[in-house]
């Protein structure tokens, strides 16, 4: 399967994760978020002043907001890389998926935690059994589940069969959680506390707009930091098992995600450091 | 062989092993006993307290049955290389699959009228009201169990996923039998009675995702 050429989806992931396309966001994510925390501080006006409105409370929407969307982002990516790894069976699909649920999993628990700041000072309370918080928090769990079941096998095809069928059945679950925690809460009793409907100013939802992509600008440089971790801890593993296996190590990992030299041969070291054509 | 007389095969071998080595019954039923004690002695002793919790204790209790029911399930396949013959069997994986989800559930069915039956004796728990809509919930929750265990259970062939990692695994992705079990039992049991149906629903929607999902990946879990 590994000898098949790449399809497109793979050369535009290999393409945006290369070392050009790593410093470009890295720079940008910068820039994202800088404009944020100047638009979302300074810029951004506060709401009405307690009791009627927020204050300056409500500020932390900038943040948190965005650490949920990459939360549901990062576990969709999962999802999807999950099932492509499980058709294609290369490595590079499994790298993502793990990658993308390392990400998923610091937003989520950012997401909760930045909420329970939030809720003590507005509800009056750090927790809430509110429909959104607590399949946030089974959604948290799942993955922590999942990120555990990477470390259960030292075999990497064995690991990433493991992963991805817990990375396919978990998302599939999620809608079916929200739903049950849903009506939990809503077919006996009404929500204790309700979410405060607010109607944001054109400023405030610019503010949330450019915040939302500063953040998904940033999953896309963490995405291909954790990658190029993942394909030179695979690199190494291939390295270390090449003599024992009496195989060049370019032989135990996908050939087409090996930077090539002049002639098409794969260069096994890092780009800048290996034989240039 | 048809696929469902292989699914059969291998469900009859899974209850045989139990009929003769009786692991759910002299030790999964004895320990979900003690689960409702320990419950008990925690919350004790006011009556309608008790009474009240008694269907999320019970369905806790079916719950951790669950958990230890599965795993034997795989550690039996674990011994004397018995995973790797069945797996060199000309049987279809999803048979495979299919087998040990009816073989954990029938006897996580047995179980639970044991076990639903010590509630009502120690919690009070009324078996009036809609009996129909009370079984109902525990045959469709308890499928969804045996779903999710008799798929990761799989993992239990690594020595590291015995101790934590499968509870963790299984517990939030039975969230939603946790909580539509408990409530359709707390529902079918009131005084007024079969108001339960929405529960039930969701159980079969539940039911659905899993055992299509795990019937689908199944066989990579195992593949070496």
């Amino acid at each position: 399967m590994a000898t098949t050429k790449p399809s497109q989806a793979e050369r535009a992931l290999g393409k945006l994760t290369a070392r050009t396309g790593e410093r470009v966001l890295g720079v940008l994510s910068i820039a994202a978020l800088a404009a944020t925390a100047v638009m979302s501080l300074v810029v951004a006006p506060p709401d009405r002043p307690p009791p009627v409105g927020q204050g300056d409370l409500y500020r932390i929407m900038y943040v948190h907001v965005p650490s949920a969307w990459l939360a549901y982002l990062c576990f969709g990516v999962v999802f999807v890389a999950s099932i492509a790894y499980l058709k294609t069976g290369r490595s590079r699909w499994d790298r993502l998926a793990a990658a993308s649920a390392e990400i998923g999993v610091v937003f989520t628990g950012l997401a909760i935690v930045l909420g329970s700041i939030w809720g003590k000072p507005a509800w009056g309370t750090w927790w809430t059994w509110d429909p959104r918080l607590t399949t946030t928090a089974i959604l948290f769990l799942i993955y922590v589940g999942y990120l555990a079941v990477r470390k259960l096998s030292d075999n990497p095809r064995r690991r990433g069969r493991w992963a991805a069928v817990v990375g396919i059945v978990g998302f599939a679950d999620v809608p079916i959680v929200h739903l049950s925690v849903t009506w939990w809460r809503g077919l006996h009793q009404g929500p204790t506390v309700k979410l405060p409907t607010i109607t944001l100013a054109p400023i405030m939802t610019a503010t949330l707009m450019i915040s939302l992509t500063a953040f998904t600008i940033l999953y896309g440089y963490l995405l291909t930091l954790r990658l190029r971790v993942g394909r030179l801890e695979e690199r190494a593993l291939a390295e270390a098992l090449s003599p024992r296996l009496g195989q060049p190590a370019s032989a135990l990992v996908d050939q087409d995600e090996l930077p090539a030299d002049g002639n098409g041969r794969p260069v096994l070291e890092e780009q800048g450091t290996g034989p240039r054509a | 062989m048809s696929f469902v007389r292989q699914t059969g095969a291998v469900a009859g071998k899974d209850l045989r092993i139990e009929v003769r080595g009786r692991y759910a019954l002299g030790a999964v039923l004895p320990f979900a006993a003690t689960l409702l004690v320990s419950f008990g002695l925690s919350l004790g002793p006011g009556r309608t307290f008790l009474q009240q919790t008694a269907p999320g204790l019970l369905w806790m209790a079916v719950t951790f049955a669950a958990v230890l029911s599965s795993r034997r399930s795989y550690e039996s396949e674990a011994e004397d290389g018995a995973l790797e013959g069945l797996l060199l069997a000309p049987v279809d994986k999803a048979a495979v699959y299919l087998g040990k989800l009816a073989a954990i559930a029938a006897q996580l069915l047995v179980l639970e009228v044991l076990v639903l039956a010590l509630t009502a004796a120690l919690f009070d728990l009324p078996l009036t009201g809609d009996l129909t809509q009370l079984a109902g919930g525990f045959v469709l929750g308890t499928l969804g169990l045996a779903g999710v265990g008799a798929l990761f259970g799989a993992l239990d062939v690594s020595a590291r996923a015995r101790e934590a990692v499968f509870p963790l695994l299984v517990l939030p992705l039975a969230a939603p039998v946790l909580v539509a079990g408990v409530k359709s039992t707390a529902l079918a049991t009131s005084a007024r009675g079969g108001q339960a149906g929405g529960w039930l629903g969701l159980l079969v929607a539940f039911d659905v995702v899993i055992v299509a999902a795990g019937t689908l990946v199944y066989g990579h879990l195992l593949e070496d």
